[in-house]
């Protein structure tokens, strides 16, 4: 599988206009490198699917560019586009409306081996058929073939969805929450299935998802973005992140996080937070958008400027938080008027 | 064809690959009974209408002495108020009806599916306009206003007749079939096929249309009875010309012959509107199968 890395450029999303104008992603960036895992957790609605969309070239960004090996995907002449559009596929969440209900499996996965060109004739598209089947771990293929979407089990047809994706030999696989409408039992199968494609064919993923275990179970080896109310607030190897987070969202979610172990979940340190609602994404509050819940809140320094999403930059490692870049020794990244207003805030509780 | 398989579509010839396909839909129309029964109904009617009259010729002698019989040999549905045979004119009085009725059913969904999707698939102004149209036709009294219609225009023209009943059924169909396309499109399979580059003749016409397909034939054959209600009605009511013998003139003459006022004509009476009624049966039964034949997940047992 040719490597071309995929970025996205300040890459934002908005829907609606005027004073309802909602900012699903802010101001995103991030660069998926040949064969990399990149998981993205958060809540829900924190802009992590629209983001997925807008790296697999289903949306445009409201603002920002993606980048398909270092070009504008918005300018690209229409082949280089159509290239780009077969390099990204994405698997969706619900596996019961993913596959058209009233075409069967052959069909499903023959139509864009044939309008790519990719098989020669039937006996090689009958093959790629099993073979595909076969990938995915839908044994024996003949029994699949001709089965209707209603015939399969939501396991079954996630695998279906990533055997149509895989047709047309993607760079990049969007995975958007595939695993969290299967049943538990059949996680693991589907997420492991998922990690062997990754290791035998190379392919980049940009797995999304709301759960950091199966964040961590899936991307061990590559990295983790965080992301809070449409910003990215801490980026970074999956390893470093959960060992040593920077942002206080981040450590609060692996906090959260339950182990398999008592002994280490009792000594575990617990974060509170502040306040359990999220803000309105149609009211953000100023400064950090987190800074209403956050336990390390200071004022002053917390709301008045919003951290950039490298306001902490340890070699790769970024997170979007003034205290710790403090903390951390970054102060010189803190712009003046939030440490100017911090500095007051402090003198005058004191 | 929803039935025919992505296999099949390899076949060597075209003619080869249609009857495949002719011969998997008719298998899969025979596993609903009641359908298939309906299914059998409706092409026997179709065919004695169409193709009964190069057999039976249509009675014309008076005979003052076999006025009203009840059926015979010889008049196997009796007789008229001039002693002509029944069965014959019913054989022969099919055609109009069942022309206007399919023509007009096939104008109106024309209409209304190209209308509806082109409106949800372009959105906009278009879309406003159509669903202005549709709304403003939708107000109109149909009935009324085909009979004002029919009475300022010269409605001698079969072909007319269905067009205008054609060009005032549409709107129901327009907006569902709008509705449905704005919910089919933003389906995951279509974002999915998208993603795979699959083309937009392949998305509306693999993708979306098939979804639509049983309910847009179960439209159509309501569409066909209600249009041929529509011109029955008219005939009855005598708003189009009665030049030529049909099930909606034998109405007429049964009213204003005065043979709706007498015991003996009820065979007369009976007889087109149990045609009309068996066809309109034949067709609701279809659409069991219908279904079927559109949607794999209503097969039992498939």
């Amino acid at each position: 599988m040719s490597g071309t890395p995929i970025e996205l450029e300040h890459a934002s999303r908005f829907y609606g206009s005027g004073s309802q104008q909602v900012r699903a992603v802010d101001d995103v960036s991030f660069t998926i490198e040949p064969g990399e895992t990149l998981c993205l957790v958060g809540e829900s609605g924190c802009g992590k699917s629209t983001t997925g969309r807008m790296m697999a070239g289903l949306l445009e960004p409201s603002e920002g560019r993606v980048l398909y090996g270092g070009k504008d995907v918005g300018k690209l002449p229409q082949e280089e586009k159509k290239r780009f559009r077969r390099a990204v596929q994405i698997i969706h969440q619900d596996p019961y409306a993913s596959l058209n209900p009233i075409r069967n499996v052959t069909q499903i996965l023959s139509a864009p081996l044939r309008r790519h060109k990719l098989t020669k004739s039937r006996s090689e598209l009958g093959t790629k058929l099993r073979e595909l089947l076969e990938t995915v771990g839908l044994t024996p293929p003949e029994e699949f073939l001709r089965k209707h979407p209603h015939e399969l089990s939501g396991g079954q047809r996630q695998r279906v969805s990533v055997a149509r994706a895989l047709t047309v030999n993607p760079e990049v696989i969007v995975a958007d929450e595939p695993v969290s409408m299967v049943d538990v039992s059949l996680r693991i199968g589907l997420l492991n299935m998922l990690l062997k494609l990754q290791q035998d064919l190379g392919v980049a993923f940009l797995f999304i998802t709301h759960d950091l275990a199966v964040a961590k179970h899936f991307s061990w080896e590559g990295r983790i973005g965080v992301m809070y109310l449409g910003r990215m607030v801490e980026l970074g190897s999956t390893q470093r992140l959960v060992r040593e987070p920077v942002h206080p969202y981040t450590r609060a979610l692996i906090s959260a996080l339950p182990e398999a172990d008592p002994e280490l979940t009792r000594h575990k340190e617990r974060l509170r937070l502040r306040s359990p609602d999220i803000p309105s994404l149609l009211n953000l509050p100023a400064g950090c958008p987190f800074h209403p819940r956050c336990p390390k809140y200071e004022e002053g320094l917390c709301d008045t400027d919003r951290p950039a999403e490298d306001a902490v930059a340890l070699d790769g490692h970024l997170a979007a938080c003034y205290v710790a870049a403090r903390e951390l020794g970054q102060g010189d990244r803190i712009p003046e008027s939030s440490r100017t207003a911090g500095a007051e805030a402090r003198r005058r509780t004191a | 064809m929803a039935s025919v398989t992505g296999e099949s579509r390899y076949r060597d010839s075209a003619v080869g690959r249609f009857l495949a396909g002719f011969a998997s839909t008719l298998k899969l129309m025979a596993r609903n009974k009641v359908g298939f029964a309906g299914f059998l109904v409706v092409v026997t009617i179709v065919l004695v209408t169409f193709v009964g009259p190069i057999f039976v010729p249509l009675d014309e002698t008076v005979r003052v002495s076999q006025i009203y019989k009840t059926p015979s040999l010889s008049y196997p549905l009796g007789t008229d108020s001039e002693g002509k045979g029944v069965l014959s004119q019913i054989i022969h009085g099919g055609r109009p009806i069942l022309t206007i009725g399919y023509l007009a059913a096939v104008i109106s969904t024309t209409i209304a599916v190209t209308l509806g999707s082109l409106g949800a698939f372009v959105g906009g102004r278009v879309d406003t306009g159509f669903t202005w149209l549709a709304d403003m036709v939708l107000t109109i009294p149909q009935l009324p206003l085909l009979a004002v219609l029919a009475g300022v225009l010269s409605l001698n023209n079969k072909f007319a007749v269905a067009g205008l009943i054609g060009a005032l059924f549409w709107p129901t169909l327009m907006r569902a079939t709008r509705a449905q396309v704005l919910s089919l499109k933003e389906r995951d399979y279509v974002e999915s096929a998208r993603a795979l580059d699959l083309g937009t003749p392949h998305i509306v016409f693999r993708e979306i249309a098939p979804n639509m397909a049983g309910y847009i034939a179960i439209n159509f054959t309501l569409a066909v009875t209600t249009s041929m209600y529509a011109v029955v009605g008219l005939t009855l009511l005598g708003l189009v010309p009665l030049s030529e013998n049909n099930w909606g003139v034998m109405l007429n003459l049964a009213w204003t012959r005065g043979a709706v006022f007498s015991k003996d004509s009820i065979w007369y009476i009976m007889a087109p509107i149990a045609a009309i009624a068996l066809h309109q049966f034949g067709l609701v039964a279809m659409n069991r199968s219908l279904t079927e034949v559109f949607d794999p997940r209503l097969r039992r047992g498939a």
